[in-house]
């Protein structure tokens, strides 16, 4: 039971730190931000490797990778166009 | 030991994604924070990878090599297309998280029933119904954005529509609380099934009757909803580094939300179930006002009189990719000694941001990118408002017309300016469909044309032109 407790215990933890860091999010940059953040939660890549790449049956397995190649998307096109658009931001 | 190892890169990712966002506070510093971001994820693949666990490396090669292949070109789009792209990463995100949820759950019914506990299982059944509600309500939004033929863009709805929607939403769930309940019946597969399929309808439903001028705000739900899914998986799996992670993107997406609530002065119901830009009121009576047509020689010689120009952009600068031109005709001026500021509405264009992104890929430098709230006291010092496909978010009626869908919306004050210059693709009303008068101010003067053959003609009159 412990288990799910402290889950739910870093939940709450980390969406407070969420709030008080991205409010502090220069509005200039909420595109970038959002580009950012949806690389950061693509994480899900390591459930979705840990499904495929396991000892599990074929169809599973495909689930994972096909789940894998979504994560994997998001990481790249993510974090790419992201540095992509802060390199335009220029104070002069 | 090799869990250990599991364990210890899961903090660091951890810390590095929450560096990655703390640095995301100024221009100077974000891209450190992509660094971090990308060293965060580098380090949690690495060591999921290496488990003695994962023996099929064949698969995982082809997803990843896959996922570059798209993803690259993804990351190359135009600018203006930034809100789609986004859009379609809300969907794969939610995608990944539905996928997963399911393959875990047929996993545990045919090899572990041991892991159906009620809060796992509960946990599970979320990921899903979120995962999947996710993928079909943004890959909507990015045909709805990308103007995909067969998707209509206008709002699309019919009577009954809400008790529509709610009643897919609640069938999803007691499908899911069935099976919670009994996750080892006979009949719990199809159930699963069920609740998958509900779901993605749901999705499909949820966002069919929205329309353009609300995508900022849904963008920011739906990425909201993925974060909130890849929590759901963290629990799933019992990881503290997906549950931190997902927690972030599900606040940033949250707190966005509100941004482009308030700057509509709208609430999240009324976004999701008030099917905005359908109220299209046209105020029949009162007298008709007429537009006074400026030609490009006239508004040439105001905006070289003013001392102060206060440039207020909106979708339709956009859709003309006419921010080249802006910055052609800023340099014009700025050349001059005019000062030039330009009024960034929370929701101009079609995601939050989208302006100051657009801005700043035609090299404007970001120090004179102003937000609504500073440049509204100063309004009445500006001689020149000139107003770039933006409409709804300078309607004066925002103010007082209490019927008018824009109402309590907070505006750029562009008719307090002395002079307002606007420049108008149609002589149609904008997205709302409701009539804008600070068109027929008395200090209005409109110029007609794509936005960025009149800036073009604009700038020709600087350069070429009698204007020294």
């Amino acid at each position: 039971m412990t288990g799910y407790w402290s889950m739910l215990f870093v939940f709450v933890l980390a969406t407070f730190i969420g709030l008080g860091v991205i409010r502090r999010v220069s509005r200039l940059l909420y595109t970038p931000l959002m580009s950012l953040t949806n690389a950061i939660s693509a994480i899900a890549v390591v459930g979705s490797l840990a499904v495929a790449g396991g000892d599990y049956p074929k169809l599973i397995r495909i689930l994972g990778a096909v789940a894998l190649f979504a994560s994997m998307t998001n990481i790249v096109s993510g974090f790419l166009i992201t540095d992509r658009m802060l390199k335009m931001f220029k104070k002069q | 030991m090799m869990q250990a190892i599991g364990q210890f890169a899961a903090i660091a990712a951890t810390a590095l994604f929450i560096f990655a966002l703390n640095w995301m506070n100024a221009p100077t510093t974000a891209r450190r924070g992509v660094y971090a971001g990308v060293a965060g994820m580098l380090v949690a693949i690495g060591a999921t990878w290496i488990q003695p666990q994962i023996v099929h490396h064949g698969a995982i090669l082809i997803a990843i090599a896959a996922g570059f292949i798209v993803g690259i070109p993804l990351s190359r789009v135009p600018l203006t297309a930034v809100p789609q792209r986004t859009a379609l990463s809300h969907a794969f995100g939610g995608l990944a998280a539905g996928l997963v949820g399911t393959a875990e759950f047929f996993l545990w019914q045919q090899e572990g029933p041991e892991n159906f506990t009620t809060f796992r299982m509960s946990a599970l059944v979320v990921e899903v119904i979120l995962g999947f509600l996710t993928f079909t309500g943004s890959l909507m939004a990015t045909g709805k954005l990308q103007e995909v033929p067969w998707i209509p863009q206008r709002p699309v709805t019919y009577p009954g529509q809400n008790v529509v929607n709610l009643g897919v939403l609640a069938g999803a769930v007691v499908l899911g609380v069935l099976v919670v309940v009994h996750p080892t019946a006979p009949w719990a597969s199809n159930a699963f099934l069920g609740l998958a399929g509900l779901a993605l309808l749901f999705g499909v439903l949820l966002v069919i009757p929205i329309g353009g001028a609300d995508m900022p705000t849904v963008i920011s739900i739906l990425n909201s909803y993925a974060g909130l899914s890849a929590v759901a998986m963290g629990f799933v799996l019992n990881s503290a580094l997906l549950v931190t992670a997902g927690a972030l993107d599900g606040s940033s997406g949250l707190i966005l939300s509100i941004i482009m609530c308030r700057a509509m002065n709208r609430s999240f119901t009324n976004v999701l179930f008030g099917a905005f830009g359908t109220v299209a009121k046209v105020k029949a009576g009162g007298e008709q006002k007429v537009w006074k047509q400026e030609s490009v020689e006239g508004a040439a010689q105001l905006l070289e009189q003013a001392n102060l120009v206060v440039v207020i952009p909106g979708y339709g600068m956009a859709v003309a990719q006419a921010q080249h031109k802006v910055r052609e005709l800023y340099d014009q001026l700025t050349k001059r000694g005019i000062s030039v500021k330009f009024a960034i509405h929370p929701v101009a264009g079609r995601m939050p941001g989208h302006m100051n992104v657009l801005l700043a890929e035609a090299n404007i430098p970001y120090s004179a990118l102003v937000e609504m709230e500073e440049i509204n006291p100063e309004m009445p010092q500006c001689d020149v408002a000139l107003v770039i496909g933006a409409n709804d978010v300078v309607n004066p009626a925002a103010r007082y017309a209490k019927d008018s869908p824009i109402y309590g919306m907070p505006i750029i004050d562009a008719d307090k300016a002395k002079t307002v210059l606007a420049i108008k693709r149609s002589k149609n009303p904008g997205f709302a469909g409701i009539d804008n008068e600070l068109y027929v101010q008395d200090n209005t003067w409109m110029l007609f044309g794509d936005a960025k053959t009149v800036l073009g003609d604009l700038v020709k009159q600087f350069v070429g032109g009698g204007l020294h």
